[in-house]
């Protein structure tokens, strides 16, 4: 059917579109900014010359730190962290979610488990009892200082818990008859089924990971122990305080690690980056199940 | 005779059931119970090498010393400002570009936009933050734009005027993208005949707008008003932390970050839990309150 649009609703379409466009750049400017300060001269890049791309283009900023130690090992400690915290998170996620997936009748204390565990949804203990709880069991400097404490996530559980009912019974009851465990229900039926549900989560809990800096600030003592955000963070309060303190521009202008710090955030940003586009429709998955649910 | 084997048969069935939950069990009884008892340390004079069980108790002293501090009122109002201005931005921006971005005919265009819209959502506040500040700097490209229109330049991260703007700022824009999925997928869900009728009726599609995709709306935005009044009380820890500093404390400091300077920086262990417990009793009343009103008025539930 020929359709003919009325002249507003085509005025309308084009300003709809440099408006969303104009908000879209607003998303991506500061991170080409980023880039294009880390590839300027340092003379350029400290003079606030740079806008949108490179002045007196170098690969300086990126050479110093493929040799800097302190980087290195950040990322080596956040990848370890990714790992190890992933698969526990998981692992406790999963039998977390099965027994409490089960019907009042196949499991009898079921209630009484759900109760204890959204409790901790509603009330927590703080910042200060938290830290003290850490300490006194002994996990200060160390890695599990930064998996443990949060290595149940009870809303991933409840996600995993709600997909888990949505799974027919007879598939478990055949399974059972054959003399299937629970465990195996568990990874033989259950698991396979729901790899769409446990890619997203397992998604959100490695950015999640990846992401966290403040726990590296709180439970390491050294700074040889911060994973790559944590140390990051280290450097982003430091000029922040420096930048306000210096009242001098001239002086502020000699400051020239800022091609070397644009160049450590963007690598820091850079595997979200490269790896979310491609995932996206699980993130989107994730929030929307998690959220407008029946 | 049949009642206990079935009992044994059940018993023997349950069990496995019971030791899947223990590794999860523990963790949560160590680090999320743990810490609530921990609280105890609210009513006491804390002292690390004498525990909480044989530090002094002290009632309420420590309430009246953290009530009494100069800043803490300014401290309560600068929470309470930057979240109401936060929760608003947070649901108004994100709804008017899932409105815009629903009139786009060109799927890649949409999703183009979607995703790029989306990404600060994925990023931390570390990285965040130093972006913010690289771009606010004295010479970063604002600055240099400003001076360009021959204004002068702004220190927006020493500015108390500027600072809670660039706190809300910042923060629509890390969290638009994922507010805004969510209105996209509420606006799928309306029934398509709605337009078609209003069409046949001869609606516009700015009527069919406010008759139609905004009613259509109403639970899910009720809904998302109703939850983030449960966060209330967060400001938005980890962005403030990166982003304040000594000259924006008067604008800026909100009741976590001061728990955290009082607590960790001034070894003042009592006085910050005690600030704590307050902020976590307020809370959970709120959380309560706010599932209570998603379920009457949406219908939702966690379970």
């Amino acid at each position: 059917m020929f359709y003919k649009q009325s002249l507003s609703r085509k005025l309308f379409n084009v300003t709809n579109v440099i408006v969303l466009t104009l908000i879209t750049l607003l998303g991506i400017l500061p991170f080409i900014h980023l880039l294009s300060v880390s590839l300027s001269s340092n003379v350029a890049a400290s003079a606030g010359e740079v806008s949108l791309w490179p002045v007196g283009f170098t690969l300086d900023a990126y050479h110093f730190l493929s040799k800097k130690a302190e980087f290195i090992r950040s990322f080596v400690i956040s990848l370890e962290r990714v790992v190890l915290g992933t698969a526990i998170n998981m692992l406790l996620v999963f039998l977390t979610a099965y027994p409490l997936s089960k019907t009042n009748e196949q499991f009898r204390f079921r209630t009484v488990y759900v109760w204890f565990f959204a409790l901790t949804m509603f009330f927590g203990g703080g910042l200060i009892p938290s830290y003290i709880v850490v300490k006194e069991t002994g996990l200060m400097n160390s890695i599990w200082a930064l998996v443990l404490p949060g290595a149940l996530n009870v809303w991933n559980a409840v996600m995993m818990l709600n997909f888990f009912r949505g799974i027919p019974r007879e598939m478990e009851e055949a399974a059972t008859i054959d003399g299937a465990s629970h465990l195996s229900v568990l990874w033989r039926i259950y698991l396979p089924i729901s790899l769409p549900s446990i890619a997203t989560i397992g998604l959100f809990t490695v950015v999640g990971h990846w992401n966290s800096w403040f726990d590296g600030i709180l439970y390491m003592n050294s700074p040889e122990k911060y994973p790559l955000q944590t140390y990051l963070s280290t450097l982003v309060t430091a000029i922040n305080v420096k930048s306000i303190t210096i009242e001098n521009m001239s002086a502020l202008q000699n400051l020239s690690e800022r091609t070397l710090r644009t160049a450590q955030i963007f690598l820091g940003a850079l595997p979200i980056m490269v790896v979310y586009p491609f995932l996206q429709k699980y993130f989107v998955k994730g929030i929307t199940v998690g959220s407008v649910k029946e | 005779m049949k009642i206990i084997m079935a009992r044994k048969r059940s018993i023997r069935l349950e069990l496995p059931l019971h030791l899947m939950l223990i590794p999860g069990i523990l963790v949560t009884l160590v680090y999320a119970y743990g810490p609530m008892f921990g609280i105890v340390m609210a009513f006491q004079k804390y002292q690390p090498f004498l525990g909480f069980l044989k530090s002094k108790w002290i009632g309420l002293a420590n309430f009246e010393y953290v009530f009494n501090l100069p800043d803490f009122n300014q401290v309560l109002y600068n929470t309470f400002l930057i979240s109401i201005l936060k929760i608003f931005f947070a649901l108004v921006v994100p709804l008017i570009l899932a409105l815009l971005l629903n009139e786009v005919a060109k799927d890649w265009f949409k999703r183009l936009i979607q995703t790029s819209i989306f990404l600060p959502f994925f990023l931390s506040w570390a990285v965040l933050g130093g972006v913010m500040i690289e771009i606010f700097s004295l010479n970063g490209p604002i600055n240099a734009m400003l001076s360009g229109f021959g204004l002068e330049r702004i220190m927006f991260m020493g500015s108390n005027q500027w600072f809670v703007s660039i706190l809300v700022g910042s923060d629509v824009w890390k969290g638009m993208g994922y507010n805004m999925i969510i209105f996209l997928a509420a606006i799928v869900g309306i029934n398509a005949h709605l337009y078609e009728a209003a069409e046949v009726d001869g609606a516009g599609k700015w009527k069919q707008m406010i008759h139609i995709t905004l009613p259509g709306m109403a639970p899910i935005i009720i809904l998302m008003c109703t939850l983030s009044l449960g966060g209330i009380l967060n400001a938005g820890f980890d962005q403030i932390l990166i982003l304040y500093n000594p000259i924006v404390y008067e604008s800026g400091d909100v009741i976590d970050t001061f728990v955290y300077r009082l607590g960790l920086f001034d070894q003042q262990y009592s006085p910050a839990a005690a600030i704590g417990l307050f902020k976590s009793v307020i809370s959970v009343v709120l959380v309560t309150l706010s599932y209570y009103l998603a379920y009457r008025l949406s219908n939702y539930r966690i379970f």
